[in-house]
């Protein structure tokens, strides 16, 4: 392999007919437990999250812990059902679906999760887990899953041999192809990846982002790639949502947000990230104090508590997501003032 | 410069397991000087790891030990039990990666810091819990008299990690190592970690060696790098000269696979091959394999030499490796 | 947030088979004997275990009769191996009746959660929360002596236990991704649960069971030592606790060897459960 990817950050993806994935609105509150008395706190996981995905798009949400990320991921792959919102694929009412309709989404929406260790069952073998998908919904003749199953992992850069192994036998990295090519077996549209790569090593990370920009070229994928770090998305996406405690602060083109973010929180992300030049030494971090806790999330703007340019209006009135560019909006009050201020001096 | 506060020598370290032994550490020198902020960089299974456990004879029984780790002068490797149990927590302290699993879950935060001060010094519980406030100011834990009593469940990732570096400090350690300390944590807040690690540094002069992969980390707190690679350590420098002038050819391949931000649109260079089984390790240098530079003389271990006063590598295309390696011939490597 | 885990394989083990431990081995070896000598008991036992001797009465251990003589003149030996029959019956049936009918409502209660989990469960804690003797013995009550009750009670009294043991594995293994992967990839619940779920989570439980057969064996000697276990004619080892401890000054080999027997299975089982525990284990759940 020669180990190169080349993500055009030029092209538009292509768009028949509009977004692959819709979300509108999307809401999910865990209750804690409850005390001897009644009434759990709420946890506001996520709280109004709106995006699209259009096909062949890599969609990259980022966010820290306590973000909502992980919870936004699975109320999309329907592993649990959101308190309020719609989710439309394909035109279609995701949250509605039952039975075969439900099973046809589920073959089109395919997860890829963080831990390679607890995401394959230990006692089955490589194979088996690759072909679960093709099992579940009878896709094919048991010979013609048994040649897809070598067809796939050898796509995804294993050997075909492994595939009567068991998952100890196997790296981290390896156990994280096979993920991948499980996920592939139904021949989905969108891939919906939570923290694919955080829990590899390294140098094992960017072969596995390679091999998922290789193979989102190849086959047109829609991906929901969800991650911690704005680092490692750079290279892979199309587009950037940055999520905060529950709320998207800031969606534009990667390079537009990288080059120019406007919400503080995107700003601290990129400038949290320690730079590998001892020539340029942050002198001291951008953000204080640690995130709130998702149970009373702060009033107006979430972000006041943490923000070095909060105003006034910040505690009252919770920012709406304004245009800065072709694609690009961002929820933040005094970077809309800015643009108001630089908009009128413009000759 | 100061004085050396660490010194270790030709280190090996070995790990019995049913398949054979596992060399995890080969043949490791280098030296850290008083005050000094030493970055160990590498990849998974390099055993830099390893190697701090072995020098505060944390390894299991499986391990086994040769060369020579001093510490203030005094050798630690074969030092009786007790002798070293009595060093830990005391003159030297360790913060390890996972804050989940560094703080007992039953006990108070308050209390686990000023269990290290009593366990060392003898104070009265009343002056061990006032220094261990102290110290959770210190660390910027707010209101550290309401979460003195706090059980770890209750904080932060974040906070976690500033409590177990409290503990690190309690007894004001000549030297801390530091095990992947903001690997764990979310970007923001390991940035603001790192402040905590540069400014305990400035007021206190305590030593610290940094275990990390991340070349940024490094970039941003350390004075000095030593690099490993499967086992073997490869170069050593200051900060500026690893990142403007690497030598040797895995910290270059290292370098180059750096995603910059400013690269032309998306490349994400690999260095191929994969690391090497250290249970039979190919003789010599343990880079070769995946080395663009390999030659046939690199089936012997180069040693490690000085290109220059402050730079060490160990790379037959070094020059000075040259010299060094020619008057006593050369050993061979491999396992410990 | 993660850790980086090394891009190593986990575990290159050598030691393949189900008795990678020694202790597990002897274990294995001793039960292996013990089910022999109970299953071949009319051929291995040396004297008709009934036959009553005058001339023999509380004699002691000779060639001929290598464990001595009761208070009838029986051959100890015969008899311990007889018992042996009965007693060990009773053990490992109780037990796998208990595995039977408490696995599956523990599977399903720690799958499900919610309010299945605690409808499954309450009953069954209820019970649990019996004194595990007094329920035998109530039971006994009501439905008369012998070693088939005996055999019903005690796998009433087990029957919780492995549900809650089962239960306690099932919901870590229910949590785990590859659950998740699986209703993901579309694969229906009840396969989930059988090809999945069940497989990873029944280690626990086979293990506490192995362990449970021992105790159920010294339950049973204790319902039967206290007359309400085997009836005569028949004989367990506890009816022979039970007749020896008449004589135990005069001839203690009545007593001593159907005791000996005793604790030799129950520590053969007892090693056998560590030797499946400690391959059970690290195999593929924990890194």
């Amino acid at each position: 392999m020669s180990g190169q990817v080349m993500v055009s950050e030029e092209v538009a993806p292509v768009q028949p007919g509009g977004p692959i994935l819709q979300v509108t609105g999307l809401v999910k509150h865990f209750s804690t437990d409850r005390g001897l008395f009644g009434g759990g706190a709420k946890l506001h996981a996520v709280d109004g999250v709106d995006l699209e995905i259009f096909p062949g798009e890599v969609l990259a949400v980022v966010g820290e812990s306590g973000s909502g990320k992980s919870t936004l991921a699975r109320c999309i792959l329907r592993l649990i059902d959101p308190t309020a919102g719609r989710i439309v694929f394909d035109g279609q009412d995701v949250l509605a679906l039952k039975g075969r309709r439900l099973a046809g989404f589920r073959q089109q929406v395919q997860p890829v999760f963080q831990d390679p260790f607890s995401s394959i069952d230990p006692r089955w073998r490589v194979g088996t887990s690759v072909a679960e998908a093709l099992d579940a919904f009878a896709i094919g003749t048991k010979a013609e899953r048994r040649a897809r199953v070598l067809d796939l992992l050898d796509r995804v850069g294993l050997d075909p041999s492994l595939a009567g192994r068991r998952p100890h036998e196997l790296s981290g990295g390896q156990r994280q192809r096979v993920g991948i090519a499980a996920a592939l077996a139904p021949s989905p549209r969108l891939i919906v990846a939570d923290e694919p790569v955080s829990a590899l090593d390294v140098s094992v990370q960017a072969q596995v982002l390679n091999l998922l920009a290789d193979l989102q070229r190849d086959l047109r994928l829609a991906i929901l790639f969800v991650a911690h770090d704005l680092a490692v998305v750079e290279h892979i996406s199309h587009r950037v949502a940055v999520m905060y405690l529950g709320k998207i602060v800031e969606t534009g083109p990667t390079d537009a947000v990288f080059r120019e973010p406007r919400h503080p929180y995107t700003k601290a992300l990129l400038e949290a990230i320690p730079r590998p030049d001892p020539d340029r030494r942050m002198e001291g971090s951008a953000l204080h104090g640690e995130i709130p806790s998702p149970i009373a999330p702060p009033s107006g703007c979430r972000f006041r508590t943490r923000c070095p340019v909060a105003i006034e209006r910040c505690v009252t009135e919770e920012p709406e997501m304004t245009p800065f560019g072709v694609g690009h909006t961002a929820a933040c009050h005094v970077a809309r003032a800015e643009q108001q201020q630089d908009d009128h001096h413009r000759p | 410069m100061n004085e050396a506060i660490l010194t270790v020598e030709h280190v090996d370290v070995g790990f019995a397991t049913d398949d054979g032994t596992v060399s995890a550490v080969s043949d490791v020198s280098l030296s850290v000087a008083a005050g000094e902020i030493f970055g160990l960089v590498g990849e998974s299974g390099c055993g830099k790891t390893t190697l701090a456990m072995a020098t505060m004879g944390l390894l299991p029984a499986s391990a086994t030990v040769s060369g020579s780790v001093r510490f203030q002068g005094r050798e630690l490797v074969g030092l009786a039990p007790e002798n070293l149990r009595r060093l830990r927590g005391d003159r030297i302290s360790m913060v390890f990666q996972d804050p989940m699993t560094s703080l007992d879950p039953a006990f108070p935060i308050g209390e686990q810091i000023a269990e290290t001060i009593t366990a060392h010094r003898d104070v009265q519980r009343g002056q061990a819990r006032d220094r261990a406030l102290a110290l959770l100011a210190d660390v910027g834990i707010p209101e550290p008299e309401r979460r003195y009593g706090d059980a770890p469940h209750r904080l932060s990732g974040g906070m976690r990690q500033r409590v177990v570096i409290a503990t690190a400090l309690a007894n004001e350690p000549a030297l801390i190592l530091a095990d992947e300390p903001t690997t764990a944590l979310d970007v923001t807040i390991q940035s603001q970690i790192l402040d905590l690690l540069r400014d305990l540094r400035q007021r206190l002069r305590t030593t610290i060696v940094l275990i990390t992969h991340d070349l940024g980390v490094i970039a941003q707190l350390c004075d000095r790098v030593g690099v490993m690679y499967a086992g073997q350590l490869v170069e050593t420098a200051t900060v500026a000269e690893i990142f403007r002038a690497p030598r040797h050819p895995y910290t270059q391949a290292l370098l180059a696979a750096l995603p910059t931000q400013h690269q032309e649109p998306g490349s994400l260079r690999v260095i191929p091959g994969r690391v090497p089984n250290l249970i039979d390790p190919p003789p010599g240098c343990r880079f070769a394999s995946r080395c663009a530079h390999v030659m046939d003389v690199c089936t012997i271990v180069p040693p490690l030499a000085h290109e220059s006063a402050d730079h060490l590598i160990a790379c037959w295309l070094s020059e000075a490796t040259r010299e060094a390696g020619r008057p006593t011939g050369a050993a061979t490597g491999g396992a410990a | 947030m993660s850790v980086a885990i090394p891009n190593v394989p986990t575990r290159t083990s050598r030691r393949r088979g189900i008795l990678a431990s020694r202790k597990g081995r002897v274990g294995f070896a001793i039960l292996l004997a013990l089910i022999a000598i109970a299953v071949f008991a009319p051929l291995i036992a040396p004297h008709d275990p009934n036959a009553i001797d005058p001339s023999r009465i509380l004699a002691g251990p000779d060639l001929a009769h290598p464990f001595g003589s009761d208070a009838l003149g029986r051959d100890v030996l015969s008899r311990v191996i007889y018992a042996y029959r009965v007693s060990l019956g009773v053990a490992v049936g109780s037990t796998l009746l208990a595995f039977l009918f408490g696995v599956p409502p523990g599977l399903y209660a720690g799958y499900r959660g919610g309010w299945v989990d605690t409808l499954i469960m309450r009953p069954i804690d209820m019970v649990l929360a019996l004194p595990a003797l007094l329920l035998a013995v109530a039971l006994i009550a009501i439905i008369g002596p012998g070693s088939d009750v005996a055999l019903l009670a005690i796998a009433v009294i087990y029957l919780p236990i492995l549900a809650r043991v089962v239960r306690s594995s099932t919901l870590v293994v229910a949590s785990q991704t590859y659950v998740e992967a699986a209703r993901a990839r579309g694969t229906p619940s009840r396969r989930i649960i059988s090809r999945h779920v069940l497989p990873n989570a029944i280690g626990p439980a086979i293990v506490q069971a192995t362990i449970l057969m021992g105790f159920a064996l010294q339950i049973e000697a204790a319902l039967s030592f206290l007359g309400l276990g085997a009836q005569p004619p028949t004989s367990s080892l506890g009816v022979m606790l039970a007749d020896g401890r008449d004589v135990l000054t005069q001839a203690p080999w009545v007593e001593i060897f159907p005791g000996v027997a005793i604790a030799i299975t129950v520590l053969a089982f007892n090693f056998f459960g560590d030797g499946l525990r400690a391959r059970l284990d690290p195999r593929g759940v924990t890194r």
